[in-house]
């Protein structure tokens, strides 16, 4: 067999995987924005109706922006607490510093229901905080702490993604010469000058991972939301999920899923380019 | 490194991190213990009542088998494509790379909930009836890019040039990656296989969308949430479920970090 057999032999199967399971259902979806109805006769009859509709409703659109908005503080709020622990992990802890890296990461691989349902049972009016609270003297009467708001859905997510984007910035730091850092102290510079202009640079790439990590999923989540975020809690993914489950109005699912789906290559493309401007080393995508 | 007397802010900082990832944890760990149906502060006392009663829960066992199976299933193809995927992009070079490269990757940048409402019009479109056969497919297509990664990195990390050596010495080639390229990239492969596997057995967002009567243990559990005299025992499962998963995750961090001093040997 010739190398241009053995490369069809190889490239081949997972090639016609993806365009039958993830090209070819992404193109349905588009197509499927257009019809008029989920089933049936409906599902054969092309329209924009939905189109004019998603555009009409303020209510959506305040939703989406919303949703980008909580995805963005998450990300941020997660990379600013993450930072210090990859900090003191890569330069201040010694020999230890993958043990205690990895002890960080553990609790994340228990199953991810379960951890948000700890969260319901840590924030809920009959929860551990609000007993807590009640004991101390400090509250009156049971109430739940924080649950069924946004912020408990900011909590949870944050829970649920520092490991992995404490890991990253971690990897970064760790990947940096101690010499560069001597020689700048050596030249006088004072120590947070060096952070500014040579540490903090140097870990953009593992910042950077981080934050899309945590932004990609986090603008697509529906389940934290579902479970802990209440009613002033529902996200974007909330109303696409409720297309589908709920409303039947597969159609309208489709465009809003396509809807979110450039919102964030666009502020994805924008935040890259931004990064550019300011001359950041990514190394992400 | 010098030796502080007091702990350092920073390990203080690390202390109160550590707290905020395991309250939750030691919380489900506790209630698996407690004596009362109700998950609610304060506790009641212990028991083991929640572990003997596992047995009898049989349609949660059944989920049970039904995410194991899958895991292992999705996961064994996954690591298969991806690892397919990887060679083919780390030792060939063809005229559309950059295209395949980008459109396997594109699944790690869009949201699960797309991914999921995708495949399930798909599958009406062509009428497949759900089951744990389209949740499966969704799971694969997750797990592909991440297997790829973990693999190519492995492979840029030896030379091209002991394929050509064993090829030399007449081995053919699919010989050559038998016996030589599959060897080298064993601890990635198996550890992609158990991040695909952990990635499976513990996916819901996806698979809510594409489960038919056969459920998963993900959906499982979140059908029970509303049914909050039932939760215990699932905890309880959870519980014995965590500890099995942290033991793999550590074999699979272990394997992938082992071997790579030989790759140093290697290439001296």
């Amino acid at each position: 067999m010739n190398t241009r057999g053995r490369l069809w032999v190889l490239i081949g199967p997972p090639a016609i995987v993806l365009l039958a399971f993830f090209v070819l259902p992404m193109i349905n979806m588009g197509s499927f924005s257009l019809r008029q109805g989920s089933f049936g006769a409906a599902r054969q009859l092309w329209t924009i109706e939905h189109y004019r509709a998603f555009a009409a409703n303020e209510a959506f659109q305040r939703l989406l922006l919303r949703s980008t908005w909580l995805a963005l503080a998450t990300s941020l709020l997660t990379v600013i607490l993450a930072y210090p622990v990859a900090y003191h992990l890569a330069f201040k802890a010694g020999g230890r510093r993958m043990t205690l890296m990895m002890l960080l990461l553990v609790p994340a691989w228990t199953s991810f229901l379960l951890r948000i349902l700890a969260w319901k049972l840590i924030l809920g009016s009959e929860g551990l905080f609000s007993v807590a609270l009640q004991a101390l003297g400090l509250m009156q009467e049971p109430r739940p702490i924080l649950l069924y708001t946004p912020t408990a859905v900011v909590v949870a997510l944050v829970y649920s993604w520092l490991p992995f984007v404490a890991l990253p910035i971690f990897a970064a730091l760790q990947r940096i010469d101690v010499r560069l850092l001597e020689a700048a102290a050596d030249l006088g510079c004072p120590p947070w000058r060096a952070f500014v202009r040579v540490t903090l640079p140097l870990s953009v790439p593992g910042v950077a991972a981080g934050f899309f990590f945590v932004f990609i999923p986090t603008l697509g989540e529906w389940v934290t939301p579902a479970l802990v975020g209440g009613a002033d809690g529902v996200m974007y993914g909330n109303i696409i999920q409720d297309q589908f489950a709920r409303a039947l109005n597969w159609p309208m699912g489709s465009l809003m899923s396509l809807v979110m789906l450039a919102a964030m290559l666009g502020l994805l493309g924008l935040l890259v380019g931004l990064a550019r401007l300011l001359r950041l080393d990514l190394e992400v995508v | 490194m010098q030796r502080q007397r007091w702990p350092s802010l920073g390990a203080l900082y690390y202390a109160l991190l550590a707290l905020f990832m395991y309250l939750p944890i030691v919380v489900l760990v506790v209630f698996a213990f407690n004596d009362s149906p109700l998950m609610v502060f304060p506790l009641k006392g212990f028991t083991l009542q929640w572990f003997r009663a596992l047995g009898q829960a049989t349609e949660m066992l059944k989920a049970l088998r039904n995410s194991l199976l899958l895991g292992i299933t999705s996961s064994l193809v996954a690591t298969l494509l991806g690892t397919m995927a990887a060679i083919a992009t780390m030792r060939y070079r063809f005229a559309l790379k950059g295209l395949f490269l980008a459109v396997a990757s594109m699944p790690l940048v869009i949201p699960y909930v797309v991914l999921g409402v995708a495949l399930l019009i798909l599958f009406s479109t062509v009428g497949v009836p759900l089951s744990l056969f389209t949740v499966g497919v969704g799971h694969v297509i997750i797990s592909v890019p991440y297997v790829m990664l973990i693999v190519a990195a492995r492979l840029a990390g030896f030379p091209a040039s002991l394929e050509e050596a064993a090829q030399d010495l007449g081995a053919s080639y699919w010989l050559t990656l038998w016996r030589v390229v599959l060897p080298i990239a064993a601890p990635a492969i198996m550890s992609a296989f158990l991040t695909s596997f952990t990635t499976s057995f513990d996916e819901f967002a996806v698979s809510f969308f594409l489960t038919g009567t056969d459920t998963t243990l993900p959906v499982y559990v979140y059908s029970q949430l509303r049914f909050p005299n039932r939760l215990p025992i699932v905890v309880t499962l959870s519980a014995i479920v965590m500890v099995c998963s942290v033991a793999l995750l550590l074999l699979a961090e272990w394997l992938r970090t082992r071997g790579e001093p030989a790759t140093r040997r290697v290439k001296q």
